[in-house]
């Protein structure tokens, strides 16, 4: 066992509304959405036609560029509907869902004695490949390439986070042979990270042909990227891939039992949640049948700081196994900024109460708490964000989009879901991930 | 005022739409925006720069009020006068509050024009820049003077840059750095720091010369007239809100704890002027035990509330240790081996707002090519 990682800074936000840990159904979806949006850097070609019949691992969508990587239909039954958007933009193909479910053989295998080629064609073949997530930059790996290493993260300290362990903890053998798996993949060995909390009867702390890293600390500490830049950072010229544990479950299944499943327990939580607890479903099912949603609540696929609006008639994506429901904070408190006292509204600055009850929960909304303004604190990022980097230098960077300092100042180590808790803390109301986002998307432009 | 924000009247096309930045101003001033979160994070923390700003001012104002007594006591001193605290008190206040008032009317008005033209929300910023320029300029300054060299710190200070997080220079230093160079005779010598009024004529042993000065002629002569003590809690000619080592040491441990402003350059300023008056007093330069800049003059509220200003001041925090070094060093220099200038903060933060960027420019190299280093070895 190496040293603990234990990172110093970081925020963990006190929200209400974790889920409890039970399972309280299991919802068998009437349609599923695949939304190719899910996946960045991969543009999609429609493979099948409104009407077709479809396997759970039948390719519905291959990407433009590498046609082998396949995306593949979550469950059997039909094409109900093709959804685009402005310019016909492909946004989701919605398959309506069979009472029976029957799956596409891709026939069991031991792990072990996989060569990495049948791991890669296994992959792209059941539509597990776009899970796959390479860094720098974020996009779906190139299949083409041999990575340095991947990292597994196989905790999340985001806010409401699902427990990986409560999730996954019946999937042990799945895991283990994902790992193995995709050790295949690499020269540099497969990297996982356990929450040293919890090492002692996590079952990811007991894996074969890992490296096994122990890390501690608050948010971002179960973020990939923060524990890479601690472990091995990303300098030019590096590939380096990361998968989620939900994934390597899946990976894992596929090859044990050679069908795609990618059922899985998804958190409701949120403080708008009406039973924050855990439900059993697959990527693609209505947010509407996931759980009862309110009127004026913001329903978001994954977690608060870095998830993406669904919607109460969207669909769950392809990464999420998160659902987090907050009302809009539209509002408007008299004088709120100048009282002295504001229990409601958590704050990690001093210039507030909030650290006299550390211990409190929030029932947070999506309230701004203020104006746009130019950066003024700037040391608050820094206490946010445990890289070894400069975050308001890299932020500069991409606004001035200077390639040139945007690699100098480490564009290479961040995702923006890094930088996340910057948002959060900013007095300047900044949105730093849109920042970030953009100066990644102009480093792929020019260095392509 | 809030009511008044109907849409149409000061919206795009509407009638008032030149008054829109103005009404946003007051309205988002009385209660908070309803502005939901689009791109990022979807929960904000509730600060935000309005807060962070009253901070600011809350941390001044034991030195504003002390202040206000200051100059009603010295003027009570001056003219003999057997004047007791709260006359002392209001006597200054009366004298404050017309700088307090053409500080904020011609800054804000400037800011609110500026925001209009630009179409942007007004900044916060002019909150403590207007709340600092009385403090720093002596009570007897000619109300137009205040008014001309406001106006030129907000516009070329800051409007030219593109408003508060974007200008080089602290503003409110600017405000006095266009007084001390344009009328040089209402800013310094002997006969500006104390009001005497024309129908009380000053006592025969009066100098109105502030402790700067007369630290010239040597101790005895410091001694002769101020003891440490008075010099520590502030009775003492000079600018309105810096002579109170006790007031600005109460604004200092407000800032600290709310983490608006930095500790290291506070800890750093004081270090480096304290070791340049130990050298000075070494070398005979002064008679004076280097403790004794820290409480003269402008030091100490410089130190606090001007070398800290998070927008002017080094972002590193590497870069923090050294600019405030080089602030207190630089001050005490020019305090000690140039005449031709008593008091040398001022100077000395200008010049390193000039050079913080360049501070951080090399702390930031600095590491990266030492990461870069560790990175290929490891």
């Amino acid at each position: 066992m190496s040293n603990n990682i234990h990172l110093k800074k970081g925020l963990d936000i006190p929200m209400k509304g974790a889920a409890a840990q039970r399972v309280v159904k299991t919802v068998v979806p009437d349609t599923v959405a695949l939304k190719p949006t899910d996946f960045k850097g991969l543009v999609p070609r429609l493979l099948v036609k409104e009407g077709d019949r479809v396997l759970a691992g039948s390719p519905i969508l291959c990407d433009k560029q590498n046609p082998d990587i396949l995306f593949t239909s979550p469950v059997s039954g039909t094409v109900a509907e093709v959804v685009r958007g402005d310019k016909r933009k492909l946004l989701a193909v919605l398959v309506k869902a069979d009472a029976e479910q029957e799956y596409v053989d891709f026939g069991p295998k031991d792990p072990a004695s996989l060569s990495a080629e049948e791991v890669r064609q296994l992959l792209l073949k059941s539509g597990l490949w776009p899970s796959l997530i390479q860094r720098p930059y974020g996009v779906a790996a190139n299949p083409e390439l041999r990575p340095k290493s991947i990292f597994i993260s196989s905790f999340s300290t985001a806010p409401l986070a699902p427990d990986t362990d409560f999730v996954l903890g019946d999937k042990a053998s799945d895991i283990q042979a994902g790992i193995l798996a995709l050790g295949k993949l690499t020269d540099g060995g497969v990297h996982l990270c356990v929450n040293q909390a919890v090492e002692a009867k996590s079952p990811f702390a007991k894996m074969d042909g890992a490296i096994i890293h122990t890390v501690s600390g608050p948010h971002p500490a179960g973020n990939v990227g923060v524990q890479i830049s601690h472990i091995a950072p990303i300098m030019k010229g590096d590939t380096v891939w990361t998968v989620s544990p939900l994934l390597v479950a899946a990976i894992g299944h596929v090859v044990l039992t050679g069908k795609l499943d990618l059922r899985r327990r998804i958190a409701i939580t949120g403080p708008a949640a009406v039973e924050p607890a855990y439900v059993e479903a697959l990527p693609g099912t209505p947010t509407a049948q996931l759980t009862q949603i309110e009127e004026g609540v913001r329903v978001i696929g994954g977690d608060v700081l870095t998830g993406t609006i669904l919607g109460p008639e969207g669909y769950l994506g392809f990464f999420d196994n998160q659902l987090t429901l907050l009302k809009e904070g539209t509002e408007r408190e008299v004088l709120g900024w100048a009282k002295p006292f504001r229990p409601k509204v958590h704050s990690s600055s001093w210039c507030y109460f909030s650290w006299l009850t550390p211990k409190k929960q929030y029932d947070m909304d999506t309230n701004l708490h203020g104006g746009p303004r130019a950066f003024v604190e700037t040391k608050c990022f820094e206490d946010v964000t445990p890289i070894d980097i400069f975050p308001i230098y890299l932020i500069k960077a991409c606004l001035a989009g200077d390639i040139e300092k945007m690699e100098k100042f480490g564009i290479y180590e961040v995702l923006p879901e890094d930088l996340a808790l910057c948002d959060y803390v900013d007095p300047s109301k900044n949105d730093i991930q849109a920042i970030i986002q953009d100066g990644i998307d102009l480093m792929i432009k020019e260095m392509a | 005022m809030a009511d008044q924000n109907k849409p149409g009247l000061f919206e795009k096309g509407g009638k008032l739409y030149w008054l829109h930045s103005t009404i946003d101003a007051f309205d988002t001033f009385l209660r908070v925006p309803g502005t939901v979160t689009a791109r990022g994070a979807h929960v904000r923390d509730g600060i935000d720069l309005k807060r962070v700003m009253i901070m600011v001012v809350i941390a001044l104002v034991p030195a504003a009020l002390f202040g206000m007594y200051n100059v009603g006591y010295q003027t009570a001193v001056a003219t003999g006068a057997s004047w007791g605290f709260w006359k002392m008190f209001f006597y200054g206040l009366l004298k404050v509050l017309p700088l307090y008032i053409v500080s904020y009317i011609v800054g804000l008005a400037i800011e609110f024009a500026d925001a209009q033209i630009k179409g942007e929300e007004v900044n916060e910023g002019y909150l403590v820049s207007g709340f600092l320029i009385p403090l720093i300029v002596p009570v007897d300054v000619p109300l137009w003077m205040l008014a001309i060299a406001v106006a030129f710190a907000v516009i070329f200070g800051k409007c030219v840059f593109g408003g508060t997080g974007m200008n080089i220079w602290n503003p409110a230093l600017l405000a006095r750095a266009f007084l001390f160079f344009s009328y040089p005779s209402s800013m310094s010598g002997s006969d500006v720091w104390v009001h005497i009024p024309k129908d009380m004529p000053a006592v025969d042993s009066f100098t109105g010369a502030t402790p700067l000065a007369i630290a010239h002629d040597g101790m005895g002569a410091l001694n002769a007239q101020y003891s440490f003590m008075d010099l520590f809690y502030g009775l003492i000619p000079g600018s309105v809100g810096e002579t109170s080592v006790i007031a600005i040491l109460i604004g200092a441990l407000i800032l600290v704890w709310t983490g608006v402003a930095s500790w290291k350059i506070m800890i750093s300023s004081i270090a480096g002027g304290l070791l340049v008056g130990w050298l000075g007093h070494l070398g005979g330069a002064t008679e004076l035990p280097a403790v004794y800049q820290l409480v003269m003059g402008g030091f100490l509220f410089g130190t606090v509330f001007m070398a800290t200003d998070p927008v002017t001041s080094a972002q590193t925090e590497c870069g923090k240790w050294i600019y405030g070094f080089l602030v207190g060093a630089l001050a005490v220099t020019v305090r000690l081996w140039n005449p031709g200038y008593a008091e040398g903060m001022m100077l000395a933060i200008l010049l390193m707002n000039t050079f913080a960027p360049l501070i951080d420019h090399c702390v930031v190299s600095a590491k990266i090519s030492a990461r870069n280093k560790k990175v290929r070895t490891a």
